[in-house]
């Protein structure tokens, strides 16, 4: 016979153990409404089958990266140029995660080519310049104050010619509430389409994981000006837990596709949810 | 949905209105909200409870029992609570006028904001007649020593940088020059780093003894969730920092994390940081942050 009630302590110390991994009040609810309507449906037998069962919940709110894009870099591209575009709020690791990304597309055989369309911070090129170096791939830019747009335009048509298999575009930090700056991320787009007009690709949105609830009005922001295919988190390799890619995923239908956790080149991962979710929980080192 | 707390209070206390009157039961509805309202504010959930157990004690006073609008009362309350809790007064700089060059470090974690604070605070004291010089101790972050090049152009500041990867040496000889040139303010941008990070705490710890700061600012980013407490506290354990710098409160993030961070390591905030430009840098007012928190 199994029990189909949960004690309050264990409910206490999820709500916790999510509200603490910045997961939200609101998500955190809905997980333990999920978990103990869960529990009154099939029953339990052992406290490892409740975790399970919770895990199972918290997995199903987070989507299958893999569903629309590719995320392997072994994957073959449905373009060729295939052309990610990389945004996100000031300092987030836009510039590190387009560094790792050129760097596993090239080991995975991808020609690449960067574009450096943060024309605005200080030495944002000369920083980009060293990654692209050490990824080993080509850096197209104009130079400080120069048109983003006229930036991604000059590198897709390179890409076309040279016969690149991707382009990874760094575009500025911007906050999501100044909305010239969201604009000109729109027409980012609107001017890498003149060349090829099923670009961009993708548009990966750069999240720093020690962000708390402002990474759902970020998240909102961006997919109104931009097309936002998928999430990478960073900065996992401190005490954050990312928990609020949960409330992300709910309300944007958007999936983690990468995480960072370093700062070197190779410090990027495929986004696993199973671990992810056991990290949350704070099951696993 | 409601995000304005006072809004939110309106609502509750409204609901409970054919309740004859506000009683223990009711103000527990209430303090929900209250505790919802910080949580979302990105407060840490363990001094947003302290911060409601005594939001609650002071509510079950004879006023708010009896007052005709408690939601007002409450607010009030709340709000004076979290001034108080940020700490009061404005907290100036304070760099000591008998050794010079004064000295300031400034660490946090990566992307927080520091370079571009180094150069708006040098440009701050330079309007204010000192004479300062910046200090390129980030020796990792790639162009890290290029982008304060830049940024101390804008602002019109000597920026000193050596050709190794040895932030001790930077320091050390960034104060040298500092000395040489007879400047009388020296501000040192050190990487990013983690707190879980051994060897950069060990740096960062290293060049606190080597420099003995005037001040010694942390600086955190206004939109950091939960963990900024523990962060906090333990760059605060490693290098018992002076003061605080917020930074990216141009965004719309509620900015919670500041008040975990007063309340947990009682160092006041001294300035806050408030766009990409070499201008945009304010001092903190705590009553302007509590009433961002709550929404108003
Ligand atoms: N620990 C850690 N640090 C990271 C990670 N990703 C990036 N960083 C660091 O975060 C800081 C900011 O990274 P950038 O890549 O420059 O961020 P950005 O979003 O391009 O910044 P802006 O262009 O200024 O908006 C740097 O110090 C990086 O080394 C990560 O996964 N873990
Ligand atoms: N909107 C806004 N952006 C800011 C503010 N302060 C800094 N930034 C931006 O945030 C990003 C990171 O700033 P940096 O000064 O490079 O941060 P850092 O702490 O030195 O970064 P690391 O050295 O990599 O650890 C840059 O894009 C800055 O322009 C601010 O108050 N508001
Ligand atoms: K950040
Ligand atoms: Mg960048
Ligand atoms: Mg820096």
């Amino acid at each position: 016979q199994g029990k189909t009630e949960i004690d309050e302590e264990f409910l206490e110390e999820l709500e916790h153990i999510l509200v603490g991994a910045d997961v939200g009040v609101e998500t955190t609810l809905s997980i333990v409404d999920a978990i103990t309507e869960r529990a009154k449906r099939e029953s339990y037998r052992s406290a490892e089958e409740l975790n399970r069962m919770l895990m199972e919940e918290i997995q199903q709110m987070l989507l299958d990266s893999g569903e629309h894009y590719p995320i392997d870099f072994d994957a073959p591209l449905s373009a060729k140029p295939y052309v990610i575009l990389v945004v996100g709020v000031n300092g987030a690791g836009k510039t590190t995660s387009v560094a790792k990304l050129a760097y596993n597309y090239e080991k995975a055989g991808k020609k690449v080519i960067i574009a450096a369309a943060d024309t605005f911070r200080a030495a944002a090129y000369e920083q980009l310049k060293i990654w692209a170096d050490r990824a080993g791939v080509p850096l197209i830019g104009q130079g400080q104050g120069a048109d983003p747009a006229s930036v991604v335009y000059d590198a897709v048509s390179s890409a076309v010619s040279r016969n690149s298999d991707v382009v990874l575009v760094d575009t500025a930090g911007r906050l999501h509430n100044k909305s010239h700056l969201m604009e000109e991320l729109a027409k980012i787009m609107r001017v890498a389409k003149k060349k090829i007009p099923e670009a961009p690709h993708e548009v990966l949105l750069v999240l720093d994981g020690t962000t708390g609830q402002n990474a759902v009005s970020q998240a909102r922001e961006f997919t109104r000006f931009v097309n936002v295919t998928g999430l990478v988190l960073t900065k996992l390799d401190g005490t954050s837990k990312g928990g609020i890619v949960l409330s992300i995923s709910r309300e944007l239908n958007l999936p983690v596709k990468y995480i960072g956790v370093g700062e070197k080149i190779d410090d990027l991962q495929l986004f696993d949810r199973a671990r992810f979710v056991e990290a949350l929980l704070g099951r696993q080192e | 949905m409601f995000d304005n707390l006072s809004d939110k209070l309106e609502a509750t206390f409204k609901k409970l209105a054919g309740q004859a009157t506000i009683n223990e039961i009711n103000i527990g509805i209430a303090m929900r909200d209250i505790k919802r309202a910080l949580l979302n504010a990105d407060v840490n959930y363990k001094v947003a409870k302290k911060l409601v157990d005594d939001i609650r004690e002071k509510s079950l006073g004879e006023q708010v029992l009896k007052s005709v609008s408690p939601a007002q009362m409450i607010v009030k309350i709340v709000n004076d609570e979290l001034t108080d809790l940020m700490g009061g007064e404005h907290q100036p700089l304070n760099l000591s006028p008998k050794k010079l060059p004064a000295i300031i470090m400034v660490a946090g974690l990566q992307g927080s904001g520091k370079t571009t604070f180094c150069a708006k605070l040098a440009k701050r004291l330079k309007k204010n007649g000192k004479n300062p010089m910046l200090v390129a101790a980030d020796v990792y972050r790639p162009a890290a020593v290029d982008q304060l090049r830049t940024l101390g152009e804008q602002v019109d500041v000597p920026v000193f940088s050596i050709d190794e990867q040895d932030a001790m040496k930077a320091a050390v000889k960034g104060l040298e020059a500092a000395r040489l040139a007879a400047k009388d303010v020296v501000i040192i941008d050190t990487a990013g780093r983690l707190q879980i990070d051994e060897k950069m705490m060990a740096e960062a710890e290293a060049l606190k003894h080597a420099l003995k700061p005037d001040e010694l600012l942390f600086v955190v980013d206004s939109m950091m969730g939960q963990e900024a407490v523990n962060t906090a506290k333990a760059f605060n354990d490693r290098l018992d920092f002076d003061g605080v710098v917020l930074t990216k409160l141009d965004g719309d993030a509620r900015g919670g994390a500041a008040l975990s961070i007063r309340q947990v390591v009682e160092k006041p905030i001294k300035f806050i940081s408030v766009g990409e430009k070499v201008d945009d840098l304010d001092l903190f007012y705590p009553d302007r942050m509590a009433q961002r928190i709550l929404g108003m």
